[in-house]
């Protein structure tokens, strides 16, 4: 018992230092985002800022378009998110359940493209995108949801594990293709879906080289972009891009604490970058 | 109806379905990887259009880019920054994110809580994080010099000393990877069937050699792909790098991918940049082929 409770004790004085290791640069973050520029260079340093001050969050709005970075991340995230889905799971429904004479070394070739780091499109991708005008448009982000070869790979290994049977039971009660792949492998599909969600938004969120890239207009930028942006115009003034930063993680933190369950499953899903 | 006639029945059928994925596959992979292939032969300046009459001749030149860049000394000072990189990096995170795994396998009260603190860093943008991050090292100001001074160590410039810098970013990427391969980890113990610790408690097996003979080779598989996403990471480094040096000081921080972006972006030597992301290409599949033809040798499947 009485060795139980001091396990118990080592138990939770580990996991607590190691999760202040996770969370002091954190801890800094909120810290220096109440306090005034005056109060940052100042020795000692203050770990709690003596004197807080609102000042870092007003100059955050109303220099930057922070609501509209924000609404930016989030319709291309949601976009993005949608688009993978149903596009990768159309797909997969094809390699998985159909027998049709090429889908085998298309598959392959997806695959392979697996392999392929995003580096290389993105400079002629950038060529192709600036020739058709979809620069500085959220089409830009968006539309390489279409093709990822990850999320159609992960749906293929769900959808192979759902018996023929059920294929078989519904055609013969004159079901088409269309009714099956909705009314049979999407519900079926649903915790593979919805783990996917999860991570391809999360990719979307945090993605910063592709944006980067694609998007310099400022009505059009994500939250990482923004945050660059703040990041060239107040290169040492740390409470603003610290109050900044705390900002850009809010959204993503409580859609993590509702959305745990799938976070925690999806996890080997969102291991590659497709 | 007949064989013949229901196979083109199906195919029909299939074609809406995988229609927006090839269009996706084509315009996002395929016909740039063509494109790529012919800008790394080009000297182009990512100015005059690539339609124009004559662009061809003007700017083929062949294999120059890749000569140029495998006879510079660049290319292998950055293959070296890279492996000191990974050299440092890779065991640090797996420690790490092992011990993670092995704290939240263990069911107590708070779990939930811990999982969530080791997790924060994860879900924060790296844009953000290196932000943080070099705030934490700035040398007089930030935390971690101050932390340091508890225990009477005077700690270095960090990103402003080239010997620093590097395991600055190390740093700063265990802390954000650890939470991800942490939980993936966690995942393949959970995995690991409780009938073999409980034949081990039998034979009297101790803590250590459990963990040595039981929990270490049945983890292989998730070790090993732990390992495979790792490396593939740690060569396509970037949102860091920017960030937190920009490369510097005195390149001691330049990747492949923060000299494929400047090459493409900052100085327009798009061929260039396009050669050097194929020599990427080529690392990275020669590393993840090796990688899958040494797995043999260690990775147990039950």
């Amino acid at each position: 018992m009485i060795k139980n409770k001091a396990k118990s004790v080592l138990f939770h004085i580990v996991a607590l230092a190691v999760g202040m290791i996770a969370m002091i640069p954190f801890f800094w973050m909120v810290s220096t985002s109440f306090k005034s520029q005056g109060a940052l260079m100042t020795l000692p340093i203050q770990w709690i800022p003596s004197a807080p001050t609102l000042e870092a969050y007003t100059r955050v709005f109303s220099m930057f378009p922070f609501a509209r970075a924000i609404f930016n991340s989030l319709f291309i995230a949601v976009s993005y998110t949608l688009i993978t889905i149903l596009a990768s799971s159309m797909a997969a429904f094809v390699f998985a359940k159909m027998q049709i004479p090429f889908a085998n070394g298309l598959f392959k070739v997806y695959l392979a493209s697996m392999m392929i780091p995003t580096q290389i499109t993105l400079i002629p991708l950038f060529v192709v995108m600036n020739k058709i005008g979809l620069i500085n448009t959220y089409g830009s982000v968006i539309f390489p949801s279409l093709f990822r070869a990850f999320a159609v790979f992960m749906l293929v290994q769900t959808m192979k594990t759902i018996p023929n049977d059920f294929l078989e039971a519904a055609r013969i009660d004159g079901a088409n293709p269309f009714q099956i792949y909705r009314k049979i492998m999407m519900p079926m599909c649903a915790p593979t879906i919805a783990t996917l969600c999860v991570t391809t938004f999360m990719d979307s969120w945090n993605d910063y080289l592709w944006p980067l890239v694609m998007l310099s207009n400022k009505n059009f930028m994500t939250l990482p972009l923004a945050l660059n942006q703040l990041n060239g115009q107040y290169a040492t003034q740390y409470n603003v891009l610290m109050a900044g930063s705390l900002l850009s993680m809010l959204p993503i933190i409580i859609v993590y604490i509702f959305a745990q369950r799938y976070f925690k499953s999806g996890l080997m899903a969102g291991g590659i970058k497709g | 109806m007949t064989k013949k006639k229901k196979a083109i029945m199906e195919t029909l059928h299939a074609f809406p379905f995988l229609l927006p994925s090839v269009i996706g596959l084509f315009i996002f992979c395929l016909i740039p990887l063509v494109i790529s292939v012919f800008l790394s032969m080009t000297d182009w300046n990512g100015l005059e259009k690539l339609t124009s009459s004559g662009f061809f001749a003007k700017h083929f030149i062949g294999l120059e880019n890749y000569i140029k860049i495998l006879s510079g000394k660049e290319f292998y000072q950055v293959l070296l920054n890279t492996c000191y990189f990974i050299v440092l990096y890779i065991p640090l995170m797996l420690a790490a994110s092992i011990g993670i795994a092995m704290l939240l396998n263990s069911p107590r009260k708070g779990i939930g809580l811990y999982r969530i603190l080791y997790y924060i860093p994860v879900l924060t943008s790296w844009v953000a994080g290196a932000l943080i991050w070099r705030w934490v090292l700035s040398p007089q100001y930030g935390i971690m010099n101050n932390i340091l001074a508890m225990f009477h160590i005077t700690g270095p410039n960090w990103l402003q000393d080239a010997k620093w810098a590097m395991p600055a970013i190390v740093m700063a990427s265990v802390w954000k990877d650890m939470g991800f391969f942490g939980l993936i980890l966690l995942s393949g113990l959970q995995g690991i069937s409780k009938s073999y610790y409980e034949a081990a408690k039998v034979d009297g097996a101790g803590k250590w050699k459990q963990f040595s003979s039981i929990t270490l080779p049945l983890l292989t598989p998730t070790l090993f792909f732990v390992l495979v996403v790792a490396l593939i990471n740690s060569f396509q480094l970037f949102p860091q790098v920017m960030i937190m040096t920009d490369g510097g000081p005195n390149g001691a921080t330049q990747v492949m991918v923060e000299r494929i972006y400047n090459y493409g972006f900052r100085y327009f030597k798009m061929g260039y940049a396009a050669a050097f992301s194929w020599l990427l290409f080529i690392i990275i599949f020669a590393l993840t082929s090796l990688q899958l033809k040494m797995q043999k040798g260690w990775v147990h499947y039950d």
